[in-house]
């Protein structure tokens, strides 16, 4: 069972998620990325580490759970979040949206307002 | 009984209207009815086009949006201007000439004797006028369908925006109102609310300029949102 891993993935993806959590880090400093975003992006990045630093980790929890193959466990999981995420985007957006609307509409109302008092000033 | 004129705003939502715009504006302002005050608002859904420059020489109140809304988000401002105004009735008119401005008279005298909240304009009823395509027609039908499922009400020209509100209606949509293809999705709403809803045989003409806000290929799109959209605002509408 513990064969099926080599030292060598295991840097590259301690390497990988470092950096990725790196850059992560860097958006939210800079105000790229707000943190309420960022915390998916955080937390997924430390699940990264954790496992690439504890590689029987996932062959227990995958035991656990009954799942044969734990890479399978890897995808499935990380479809679902990838899956709930896009959704949670979706949400996002379509706030925006609707905030989006109602801010053109005042904005197309104060105008033709401050148009109409305009037009009585000068005909004072 | 002469004292107070009912206060009438004509809606007029316009994206890249400019060779039908006047028109639709001076034939809506050569129309009179005895103690009605009626004002033309024209809402330029940030057109691309000289839409604005067409309008701004005109007489009517002029709503300029800086971001394309979308006809239902346009038609919206519309109805939070009457609101705010203190306008009795609204009624939609397309920009593209499309809706025959001598048949408003109409649909207001409807609304007023009988005292409906909606006054649909049909052009199914007599069959009279501008038809639409086949496909079209068949989407209709359709939608006819649903719509009946959900309210037992028989609407035929369910995608007509030629469509008169009062107070009460203008007092919900103003914010509750959807923003792609709201004309089927809104008559849930209404038939939720409890307002009364009439069609009235009127005579349609061809667009005389512009496009469709629904194009050809956005046939099956259009079809499937609204159906899906019929159904939530179905569930999600408390009376």
């Amino acid at each position: 069972m513990e064969q099926y891993y080599s030292y060598k993935i295991q840097i590259i993806s301690i390497i990988v998620s470092m950096g990725f959590l790196f850059y992560v880090s860097r958006l939210i400093i800079k105000g790229k990325l707000r943190e309420e975003y960022a915390i998916f992006w955080v937390i997924s990045t430390i699940l990264l580490i954790i496992f690439s630093f504890w590689r029987e980790g996932l062959d227990i929890i995958a035991k656990a759970v009954g799942v044969y193959l734990a890479p399978n466990l890897v995808f499935t999981s990380a479809i679902f979040a990838i899956l709930i995420y896009l959704l949670h985007l979706s949400i996002v957006v379509s706030q925006l949206h609707d905030k989006n609307k109602t801010l053109t509409q005042d904005l197309a109302l104060f105008k033709e307002k401050i148009n109409k008092l305009e037009e009585k000033l000068e005909n004072k | 009984m002469q004292s107070k004129p009912i206060k009438l705003a004509v809606i007029i939502p316009a994206y890249n209207e400019q060779d039908s715009i006047a028109m639709v504006v001076n034939e809506i302002n050569a129309i009179s009815i005895s103690n009605t005050e009626i004002t033309a608002i024209v809402i330029n859904d940030c057109s691309s086009d000289n839409t604005y420059e067409k309008v701004s020489i005109l007489d009517c109140v002029l709503i300029n949006l800086s971001v394309n809304l979308g006809i239902g988000g346009a038609v919206q401002t519309g109805y939070r201007y009457a609101y705010d105004n203190d306008f009795d009735y609204a009624i939609q008119v397309d920009g593209d000439g499309q809706h025959p401005a001598n048949e408003i008279p109409k649909l207001l005298n409807e609304a007023i004797t009988n005292n409906i909240n909606v006054v649909i304009g049909s052009r199914f009823i007599n069959n009279q006028g501008f038809q639409s395509s086949g496909m079209r027609r068949l989407g209709i039908g359709f939608l006819n369908k649903w719509i009946k499922l959900f309210t037992g009400l028989n609407i035929q020209d369910n995608t007509s925006g030629f469509r008169l509100f009062d107070r009460k209606v203008i007092e919900i949509v103003q914010t509750n109102y959807p923003d792609e293809y709201p004309e089927p999705e809104s008559l849930i709403l209404f038939a939720k609310k409890g307002f009364s809803i009439k069609e009235v045989a009127v005579e349609m003409k061809e667009r005389q300029g512009g496009e469709s806000s629904i194009r050809n290929f956005d046939q099956l799109y259009y079809m499937i949102k609204v159906s899906i959209a019929i159904f939530y605002t179905f569930i999600k509408t408390n009376r």
